[in-house]
């Protein structure tokens, strides 16, 4: 904008005249940053096809949102991040050894469909990045399902396994995951670190709390969904998690695998897809571990993050339609 | 020990450095002053005076038509030239009485009170209301009626807000450093008026030289108490500034009275101790003109009639690289497209904006829902719904998101990472489903 050189030049505008410099890009590109940790183990353990798999779903996504805006006559804003976000979070939600058309076909599916349909950034009822391997899943569900052996880089560690920790609790139960762990010491140990067949980027719970934390630092996300999430899991795994009867549930194991620290701290977490009030954002975290449990111990399928957050974005506008924040001064009026 | 505060909130950066450390200038005299009529919220003023006339200083020149008024004053001596419209702060023309400065600075016949603290209420709020004084934070609603509570309204608590959390602005923070008796003589005054044995200074703690006097000249005064309260926008809010000092919390739609309070500003209790004191009405103020726009920002005692223009050149002038001005502060100010907009009694501030100070308001976003203006709110809405409903054209459903308890501080606005308009978008909302 040109100086005002005359007074007739002066800039008229309504207030506020000055605004913060948070940016929507500046957010997107730190989250980005934030699950760093985790896919740079997730490279380092799987090897450099998650670094394959991980930039097809990118470009898959960066070209889908450049094709839908280009197409509709928007403007194309693949600068703010958001598109690279979702591919990366599809990427690290997937198998190392997924084909290449995966990806392809995912990112598609999330960023054309999922967001882009629906109006764009803000507008998308589901988690793209879920939409796109819930797609995935469901038309390939064997290659989506099929766990290969880590790269050398772990030799020696008990990594060899071909299913999921979670499917193997389901097949066998607690016994056999032992005994493929060797004992539950380092059972635990390994989950904490990443030493576990599963998606390319959930598997180090240590790395994504890391990255946590980091946002948790910068302010984007609070502990109210990653908590409320976590918890419930946790109770709830507790108290109907075991064979023995009712409190004889392994809740840290169902805290450490499958892709309950991925799902709880950066795709729960959504600002789109999530209430927008703390009080909000508390109920759809317990919901989202209420389904996360009934789909773990019930159902079908071993690991049941992503859909439990799948069906709690369908109610995130109607939490927050009924938990609205509480207005200043409107209690003690009411009471009257 | 943190500070008492209220909840939601923002920190922008305050910029106070550029003026807080100079001292009050008086501005020198206008050679004529543009008094608009109606300088306050309520019915304006009817014109006292014929073109041609001669007034003093202190000479009543606009009464009031009604009780939600005040009377308006000639701030020089000299003939009055004009009657005609001029600007106002927020672009519109009202009409004013143009008055032609003799410089003999002249003051018209006043009554002194040496003895003010010992007149009957009654008699105290009716020299308020005959000094024209309103509340000088902004706001400009009439002080008398302020002063005069209906009987089903028990007041018990007065409050003196010199919080000043607008950014930039230290007009309030002067007065308070360099006439604190008298600021504490006005909160007394208003305590007698209102029959209060509680009184406090609510003081924003990034003014620690304020807080420091205040506090001394309130020693061994029983009943006055000077708070210092937590840094953050928009603390001077009414209702945010009971909140933090009282924990009483104003009902929705509801005035500080019906939790028995009442809020004065820092320049407000002063006029109203000069009233009371002197007999002199309402002026003059202290003007706060900074920005990186001007060249020598400063505090200014300007007479109210004063071109902004004079002001700015009193300050040395511009630099080369303004482009806007604000009267008020940058959060809820309003820019002007003349620098002849004349000082009136809510002037607190003119700010010279530079480049680099100002933010463009231009291409938005979406809302990405990141709830940044629901956090940052102070009266608990959901501002980004709001906008969102504004924006498609959904009015009517803003009411069931109590869009009329905002009171525009524009903090929404100021956090959204999408640059979205959103207070300007609930305004718009506010006027339609007003109609």
């Amino acid at each position: 904008m040109a100086v005002a050189k005359k007074e007739q030049e002066l800039l008229v505008t309504v207030s506020p005249h000055i605004r913060s410099d948070e940016t929507v890009g500046r957010i997107m590109w730190t989250v980005s940053l934030s699950l760093l940790p985790a896919f740079v183990f997730g490279v380092y353990y799987f090897g450099p096809k998650a670094v394959y798999v991980t930039a097809l779903c990118i470009v898959g996504s960066l070209f889908s949102e450049w094709l839908v805006q280009k197409m509709t006559g928007r403007e194309v804003t693949l600068g703010d991040g958001s598109a690279f976000l979702t591919g990366l979070l599809l990427g690290m939600n997937m198998p190392a050894s997924a084909p290449f058309y995966i990806p392809l076909v995912s990112s598609f599916v999330a960023v054309a469909i999922t967001k882009q349909l629906f109006g764009g950034i803000g507008y998308n009822i589901f988690n793209p990045a879920l939409i796109g391997r819930a797609f995935a899943l469901i038309t390939w569900p064997r290659a989506m399902t099929s766990w290969t052996e880590p790269t050398a880089a772990f030799v020696g560690l008990d990594a060899k396994t071909t299913a999921t920790p979670l499917g193997l609790l389901k097949e066998g139960g607690m016994q056999k995951l032992v005994e493929v762990f060797g004992d539950k010491a380092s059972l635990y140990t390994d989950l904490l670190l990443g030493h576990r067949a599963g998606s390319l980027g959930e598997t180090s719970v240590i790395a994504l709390l890391v990255g946590g934390a980091f946002l948790l630092y910068k302010r984007y996300i609070t502990w109210h969904i990653p908590v409320s999430f976590l918890g419930t899991v946790a109770v709830l795994a507790w108290a109907f998690g075991g064979k023995g009867g009712l409190f004889t549930g392994d809740p840290l194991l169902h805290l450490l695998s499958g892709g309950l620290m991925l799902g709880a701290i950066f795709m729960a977490t959504d600002y789109v897809t999530c209430p927008s009030t703390r009080l909000g954002q508390v109920v759809f975290g317990i919901g989202c571990g209420v389904l996360t449990i009934l789909i773990r111990l019930k159902a079908g399928y071993p690991e049941g993050v992503m859909f439990a957050i799948l069906l709690m974005n369908c109610f995130a506008p109607m939490i927050d339609r009924n938990l609205k924040s509480k207005v200043f001064g409107l209690k003690k009026e009411a009471r009257k | 020990m943190a500070l008492p505060t209220f909840k939601g909130g923002v920190h922008p950066p305050d910029h106070k450095e550029l003026s807080a450390g100079a001292p009050v200038k008086e501005a020198p005299s206008p050679s004529q002053v543009l008094i608009p009529l109606s300088q306050h919220i309520g019915a304006p003023c009817k014109c006292t005076v014929k073109i041609g006339q001669e007034v003093k200083k202190g000479d009543l020149i606009g009464e009031p038509t009604g009780f939600v008024s005040a009377p308006v004053h000639s701030s020089v001596s000299g003939k009055v030239v004009a009657l005609m419209d001029v600007p106002n702060a927020m672009g519109r023309m009202v009409p004013a009485v143009v008055i032609e400065n003799n410089g003999k600075e002249e003051w018209a016949q006043l009554k002194d009170n040496p003895d003010y603290m010992r007149l009957a209420p009654e008699e105290l709020r009716e020299k308020v209301k005959d000094a024209g004084i309103v509340g000088m934070g902004g706001a400009t609603f009439p002080t008398h009626v302020k002063l005069s509570p209906p009987k089903e309204k028990p007041v018990d608590v007065v409050i003196i807000n010199g919080a000043e959390c607008e950014p930039y602005l230290t007009a309030d923070h002067r007065l308070m450093v360099e006439s604190p008796a008298e600021v504490l003589e006005g909160l007394k005054v208003i305590m007698r008026i209102l029959g209060v044995e509680k009184g406090y200074v609510g003081i924003e703690s990034n003014k620690p030289d304020a807080v420091e006097k205040m506090k001394e000249a309130a020693s061994g005064e029983a009943g006055i108490e000077v708070v210092e309260l937590e840094v953050k926008y928009p603390q001077g809010a009414e209702k945010m500034l009971i909140k933090a000092i009282t924990d009483r919390e104003v009902p929705a739609g509801g005035l500080p009275m019906d939790v028995g309070v009442v809020v004065q500003n820092v320049g407000t209790a002063l006029a109203i101790f000069e009233a009371c004191r002197y007999g002199k009405p309402l002026i003059e103020r202290v003007v706060t003109v900074t920005g990186r726009g001007v060249k020598n920002p400063g505090n200014l005692m300007a007479k109210i009639g004063t071109p902004v223009r004079e002001l700015i050149e009193a300050c040395g002038g511009l630099n080369d690289n303004p482009v806007k001005v604000v009267l008020g502060g940058p959060m809820m100010g309003f820019a002007q497209y003349t620098l002849d907009v004349p000082v009136a009694k809510g002037t607190s501030g003119v700010l010279v904006m530079s480049e680099e100070e100002h933010s463009a308001s231009g291409k938005f976003g979406h809302c990405i829902r990141c709830g940044n203006c629901i956090d940052a709110c102070p009266m608990g809405l959901m501002p980004s719904l709001l906008s969102i409903f504004s924006e498609k054209g959904f009015y009517e459903e803003t009411k069931d998101y109590n869009i009329l308890d905002c009171f525009e501080c524009g903090t929404c606005t100021y956090v959204c990472p999408a640059k979205r308009p959103i207070v300007q978008f609930i305004r718009l909302a506010k006027s339609l489903i007003k109609r």
